[in-house]
């Protein structure tokens, strides 16, 4: 049985929207970050890249899932075979056309401006914050047992990550799966822990796994 | 599902003939003076022949005789051109010279895909300047997957005073700035329909082409711009929906919110085809008051009479979705693959759908919602299931569960399309006995070269079942674990199989050979990933002149062997298409793209393409 060719693509997703002004650079779904690649502007001819992620030997066994070693994936791992060019044979409008709803707006009390971020690319909670905190850099990711909040070590100020969902209300982050989060969270807002009082009320302790 | 023009395959309709059909005949037209009674004879059949419209009527007419080829030339109207670079433009012009419609295909399906490079060719420009000069009276052009500049409308515009239907489908090269030329220009337009085209510089300064159009009255019957990626001028467009009375059907782009499609909407109850842009709302959710609350979306809707079509949903708030339930009985044709739904917000709307014929749909539904459709929709013709996350090791949401349910309860299915990530052959094998109908069969298995998840096999069985027991089958796509005897089904029995396409999959050089020598129709092969060689290739010498074009990409082919065909049959024309990181030198031919023509190599090719 043949093997793969070895040509593949990162872009052939995401071709067609221009991230110049972010500074996020693009990836598969499920976080894997290739250095180097640049996103393509179109659809076109996609760069092809032989992907060897962390150091392993591409499988050749189409039933073989390894990990990505990147990537530490909330829930399910995130695919480690090499994606190749215009496979799953879907057109590229489409797959942008659904792909663009994973941006996001994050808002930050007291902040002058929004920054927007794909969630999509992250594996999980973990990666969503420590990309917030990059971002903002002001922030350090503070772990409490059942959530995590982000502190403004200047003044001490805690602020709560909260999200918009589907239904427009505002609900914690990390009660829910993070693919169902993924799925129904239409923007962020670092919400100052004084103010957050009036949110949905959290889950018991121990019944929901954030990831 | 997007007007008549959406799919432009010809399976479904029973395919047509190309304007090159009849030209076996010469050239058409000596100079010698034609006998009295020879003119009379050709008036009487030129007067016939207008009446006979369908390509392959008209080809089969050109090839009688000279004079009937000289009448039928005079009296075609629209010609039809499957393959850009089959003819020229200056051979097409001169043969028919009372052309007043034209569609026109350029690059391969697989440039679709990303596998065909930018600038690989299909310009519109020397079409339309050559159709500038011949037919000042042309009305109608359809093209697809051309690429068309902005000069190319503009020269359209300005060319044809009598200029209609502009139908413009997976084309690129052309930006807003064209449309506002076309809009400002084409005083008698009737049809702008744009299909999932690629605009330019979207991210830059936009034209506002809304606004260019007359400001009188205008004869519009259809404008669709779902695909065109920057928010446009909404006043303009309210204000053109308003003095447009003929308009019948109307599809928006994502920016264009609920409450303002709500107001569009006030505008034109006589809609028969919609296209609701995001149907998300642009503030908070709608049941707050001011602007439209769910109740008046419902009520706006139940004023449509004649509604059948619905497409859009891009950014549907579920809540906004009961609003349709009005005009769910009526329609024919539901869009749902942008929608991003659940099962449980599919049923209440689906179970309205009595006379549903074309449903598109995201997998997000589940089994459990195509068990729903299937409940409902006993009229069903077209069923397409795409995948809400195009990747291979996606979580599968729909299963063989979904494809059985689906037929038993669709009797009549012609056509389906469905993406899922692993299937069994009993559940195909099912579809094909309980679909006898079925013209188009395309099973997008994502994993690639996944067997049968039940049983560990082939999918061969499957396969087998629907080419031999859907006997009106066109077009076939396959995919998962197959080996050659899946070919040799297909081979046997895929008589009337125009359409074939075929990714990771098959043996040895047999499987194609298979094909090429039992499928008798065949007139357009495209294959990427499988383990064919020259001598596959050089085993379907005897076809190519029949067929439109073939393409294989990443199979094992040499350029050897490609040279060879090339050398066999001088009048078709070999592409061999390279990668930027290839080595010219290399003997394996990575892509290859053939297709029959009277025009030669083309002139146009770019530095990556040789011809051979």
């Amino acid at each position: 049985m043949s093997t793969d060719t070895g040509k593949s693509s990162t872009e052939s997703e995401v071709s067609g929207l221009d991230y110049e002004e972010t500074e996020l650079k693009l990836g598969l779904p499920g976080g894997s970050r290739i250095a180097g690649s640049e996103p393509e502007k179109k659809r076109g001819f996609a760069e092809t890249v032989d992907l060897s992620l962390a150091g392993e030997p591409r499988s050749r066994d189409p039933g073989d899932r390894s990990t990505d070693g990147l990537v530490s994936g909330a829930g399910k791992p995130p695919a480690a075979k090499a994606q190749v060019v215009g496979w799953p044979p879907v057109r590229s409008f489409r797959k942008n056309a659904l792909k663009s709803c994973t941006y996001v707006k994050v808002a930050v009390d007291g902040a002058p401006y929004l920054r927007k971020v794909d969630l999509e690319i992250y594996g999980g909670y973990q990666q969503l914050l420590t990309a917030l905190e990059d971002m903002f850099s002001c922030f350090t990711v503070r772990n409490y047992p059942n959530e995590r909040r982000l502190v403004d070590p200047v003044n001490g100020t805690e602020y709560v990550p909260t999200y918009e969902d589907k239904d427009g209300d505002w609900m914690l982050v990390g009660d829910v799966p993070w693919k169902m989060f993924v799925a129904s969270c239409k923007r962020l807002r670092l919400m100052k822990s004084s103010e957050a009082v009036n949110l949905a009320p959290r889950t018991p302790q121990g019944s929901t796994s954030a990831r | 599902m997007r007007g008549e023009r959406s799919d432009m395959s010809e399976d479904e309709d029973g395919g047509r003939g190309g304007a090159g059909g009849g030209d076996g005949a010469g050239d058409g037209g000596t100079d010698t003076p034609v006998p009295f009674s020879d003119q009379v004879l050709e008036n009487v059949l030129e007067n016939v022949l207008q009446f006979l419209s369908s390509p392959q009527d008209r080809n089969a007419a050109s090839l009688v005789c000279l004079p009937w080829y000289r009448a039928e030339a005079q009296t075609r109207r629209e010609l039809f051109i499957g393959n850009c670079y089959a003819v020229s433009p200056r051979r097409a012009t001169e043969r028919f010279r009372r052309i007043r419609a034209v569609v026109l295909k350029g690059k391969p399906r697989f440039a679709d895909f990303n596998l065909v490079p930018n600038n690989w060719g299909a310009h519109f420009q020397p079409w339309v300047s050559a159709m500038a000069a011949a037919y000042p009276w042309l009305e109608k052009l359809c093209l697809k997957r051309m690429s068309v500049a902005d000069s190319d409308l503009s020269l359209l515009a300005h060319s044809f005073p009598n200029f209609k239907e502009l139908s413009l489908i997976c084309c690129e090269g052309f930006s807003t700035a064209g449309l506002a030329v076309i809009a400002e220009k084409c005083r008698h337009l009737r049809v702008l329909d744009l299909i999932e085209d690629y605009l330019e510089g979207e991210e830059d300064e936009t034209v506002d082409w809304v606004s260019r159009f007359p400001e009188t009255t205008t004869s519009l019957e259809s404008l669709g711009f779902d695909c065109v990626g920057s928010a446009v001028n909404f006043e303009a467009l309210e204000a053109l929906v308003a003095r447009s009375p003929a308009l019948r059907r109307l599809r928006v782009n994502h920016h264009v919110s609920v409450e303002q499609l709500c107001r569009l909407m006030a505008r034109a109850p006589q809609l028969t085809h919609l296209g609701t842009g995001s149907f998300g709302s642009a503030a908070a959710p709608l049941l707050q008051g001011g602007g439209c609350s769910v109740v008046d979306l419902a009520r706006t809707f139940a004023a449509f009479k004649s509604l059948v079509c619905l497409s859009g949903f891009r950014d549907v708030a579920p809540h906004c979705l009961p609003a349709i339930y009005p005009v769910c009985a009526n329609l024919t044709s539901l869009n749902f693959s942008f929608a991003n739904i659940t099962a449980e917000e599919l049923k209440p709307v689906i179970r309205h759908c009595h006379n549903l014929q074309n449903f598109w749909v995201l997998d997000a539904v589940r089994d459990e919602g195509l068990q729903a459709v299937a409940a409902t929709c006993k009229d069903l013709r077209e069923l397409r299931v795409f995948p809400l996350d195009p990747t291979e090791d996606s979580e599968g949401f729909v299963s063989n569960v979904g494809l059985v349910a689906i037929s038993q309860g669709c009797r009549k299915l012609r056509s389906i399309l469905y993406f899922c990530q692993q299937m069994t052959n009993a559940a195909v094998v099912t579809m094909s006995k309980n679909c006898q109908d079925l013209v188009v069969f395309r099973l997008c298995i994502m994993g690639r070269r996944r067997p049968d998840h039940r049983t560990g096999e082939p999918m061969d069985e499957g396969f087998g079942a629907i080419v031999k027991n859907c006997k009106k089958l066109r077009r076939l796509a396959i995919s998962g674990l197959l080996t050659d005897k899946a070919f040799a089904y297909i081979g046997k029995y895929g008589k009337l199989v125009r359409t074939l396409s075929v990714a990771f999959a098959g043996d040895t050089d047999l499987g194609l050979r298979y094909v090429l020598e039992g499928c008798t129709q065949l007139q357009k092969l495209e294959i990427r990933d499988s383990p064919f060689g020259d001598s596959a290739l050089l085993s379907g010498l005897h076809r190519y002149y029949n067929m439109r074009f073939v393409w294989m990409s990443s199979c094992k082919l040499s350029l050897r062997g490609c040279k060879e065909v090339a050398q066999r049959l001088p009048r078709l024309v070999v592409e061999v298409i390279r990668d930027r990181d290839e080595d010219d030198d290399d003997e394996g031919v990575q892509k290859l793209y053939m297709y029959r023509s009277l025009a030669g190599s083309r002139n146009d090719a770019p530095s990556f393409v040789e011809i051979l």
